[in-house]
């Protein structure tokens, strides 16, 4: 009885009534019905329109403006095909230097991610109460609904000069190191840290404790379990982790604006030459994409993504 | 497996530090917002709540609001259209090119925003704006409906196969049609799922910048455009502070509540 009510509800039921609208869509209905390959087309149309024509085509179209030229006279881009953006990008010390420096800032904000995530999560797999753990998970996700730029405010206004930091330090006779490339490496590895330490926790609350008890009955030490054991099984989540903390530091120049002081990164560099060199931006563009690519596949072969 | 006395208290102090290092700076955003000097020296002396009125009274910040509600709600509403049609061809159909069109789900939000941005307004320049279509509010819309997809599709599709597809056939066999089968039987099944779906897309619209900042012109103002425009002015910088007060406040108080009450990790002892 309940079960045939879920079923029919009484609206359906009157789709069997006679009208020629009813008669007109259940004909388009028994139409659509045997043929899956129209259904199919009706279901991608769209979404293919805008992410296969509009932003698919969008970065092709930006692959291209970058081998085009920017007319001195008029300064209006003109399609033309050289290579000169990428030659400029490749010789000049302060572009080359500008990528190695990204590239390293996000290194580093990866390393210090994974650095905390790991015995922050064996201190919530392995030691804490289910209470605490509980408000710790809870605790490590939170933040990612704070906003982006209000965490960035929040550690702006932590290493203004004579602010909160520098009265934290004082009395051990430091002084806070204000903004510039440590600054941004701290607030990026803050801004990414969830997605590192997430998969970090549930990964090592998924090895059985009859590993860590094998080790330990076989003579390990915690620490040496901690190494032999624990981190080659950890492997697939801080990969996974390192891919959100890497290629989100990587395009990041937000937070190098507010709390890097005259640290340039790549994004500066896209962001100031977009209304005057487009096809320059352009093929700036295409090194973090490329190294984000590169990234993603050395991640595919070393088989981290499988899991995740 | 045991940790000495020594290693556990290590490690409880690590866990301390995190959560220091987590709360005390979203903690500082809120006392300095009550700060009544405008250096941003610490520890705060003199207190005020003038900054909390002149935020209120704010007509930039209130207008930045109301675009970045409009255009989350656009940009949520065509996630929803296209992430549940991508969702339904993938999950229920099998062709060539499938695992391609999922990349493509994918893409927006895996590359770089600045890659989507900067891709997205040299297309608007060159292609669009020569047809009359020139950056504006649906240029905003556009960037972020495109990597909002993502968010209502991994739901929808994450919920599709738990379903029970012999009702949709018991329905058609009663003499529903297709559309009558979708609307009373389909999508009850999976409307949960599309509203946890548009709630994240809405939030990430909300956030937004990086792409924003690429497809906005220049006097359009999203809420986060306005705090990147105003975070470095000194007479601005202290209503800033108040709005990120505010939305740390009405951001995180209800996730932190719906966590407590579903108990998130529970179900994993």
């Amino acid at each position: 009885m309940n079960r045939q009510a879920v079923i029919t509800p009484p609206s359906v039921r009157s789709a069997a009534s006679d009208g020629p609208a009813a008669r007109r869509s259940g004909a388009l209905s028994r139409w659509l019905y045997s043929r899956p390959r129209v259904r199919l087309g009706a279901l991608l149309v769209l979404p293919l329109a805008w992410l296969g024509v509009l932003y698919i085509g969008s970065l092709l179209l930006l692959f291209a403006t970058a081998f085009w030229r920017v007319d001195t006279f008029t300064s209006k881009v003109q399609p033309a095909f050289t290579l000169d953006n990428f030659v400029r990008l490749a010789t000049e010390p302060a572009y080359q230097a500008t990528a190695l420096r990204t590239i390293g800032i996000s290194l580093a904000v990866t390393l210090l991610c994974a650095a905390v995530a790991l015995p922050l999560g064996l201190y919530m797999a392995k030691v804490a109460s289910r209470r605490v753990r509980t408000l710790l998970a809870i605790g490590i996700a939170l933040p990612l609904w704070a906003g982006y730029l209000v965490k960035v405010y929040s550690w702006r206004i932590s290493f203004t000069t004579g602010g909160p930091l520098d009265w934290l330090l004082r009395p051990f006779g430091l002084d806070a190191p204000g903004y510039g490339t440590g600054a941004l490496v701290v607030t990026l590895a803050y801004l990414w840290f969830p997605f590192m330490a997430v998969p970090v926790y549930s990964a090592l609350r998924q090895i059985p404790e009859n590993l860590f008890e094998a080790s330990s009955d076989l003579g390990g030490r915690s620490w040496a379990t901690v190494r032999h054991v624990a981190l080659p099984l950890l492997k697939p989540a801080l990969i996974a982790g390192s891919i959100f903390t890497f290629s989100l530091s990587l395009g990041d120049y937000i937070a190098a604006q507010f709390v890097g002081g005259k640290t340039q990164v790549i994004g500066t560099v896209i962001a100031s030459n977009i209304n005057l060199n487009p096809p320059l931006a352009a093929a700036f563009s295409m090194v973090p994409l490329a190294v984000v690519v590169l990234y993603l596949l050395a991640a595919r072969r070393s088989g981290a993504l499988k899991h995740f | 497996m045991q940790f000495s006395a020594g290693s556990r208290s290590a490690l409880r102090a690590v866990a301390g530090l995190v959560m220091a290092a987590v709360y005390l700076p979203l903690l500082l955003v809120i006392l300095n917002s009550f700060n009544a000097t405008t250096s941003g020296s610490f520890p705060i002396t003199d207190f005020t709540t003038r900054w909390w009125t002149a935020a209120w009274n704010n007509e930039g910040a209130r207008e930045a609001i109301a675009t970045s509600v409009r255009v989350a709600a656009a940009a949520t509403l065509i996630s929803l259209v296209l992430g549940t049609l991508v969702a339904f061809a993938l999950s229920r159909y099998s062709f060539f090119g499938k695992s391609t069109v999922n990349l493509l789900v994918v893409l927006p939000i895996a590359l770089p925003g600045i890659v989507t941005g900067v891709a997205l307004s040299n297309t608007f320049k060159t292609v669009l704006d020569p047809l009359g279509i020139g950056l504006g509010m649906f240029s905003i819309i556009v960037g972020h409906a495109t990597f909002c997809i993502v968010m209502v599709f991994n739901n929808v599709q994450a919920r599709l196969p738990r379903m029970n597809r012999n009702l949709e056939e018991a329905a058609m066999d009663m003499g529903a049609t297709s559309w009558q089968t979708f609307w009373q039987v389909t999508f009850p099944g999976f409307r949960s799922a599309l509203v946890a779906g548009g709630l994240l897309a809405f939030a990430l619209s909300f956030d937004e910048i990086v792409v924003t900042t690429f497809t906005a012109p220049p006097g359009t103002e999203t809420l986060p455009i306005w705090i990147f425009n105003n975070m470095a002015r000194p007479n601005q910088a202290p209503v800033v502070n108040v709005i990120a007060a505010v939305l740390i406040l009405v951001s995180m108080i209800p996730v932190y509540l719906s966590q407590r009450l579903t108990g998130d990790d529970r179900r994993g002892d």
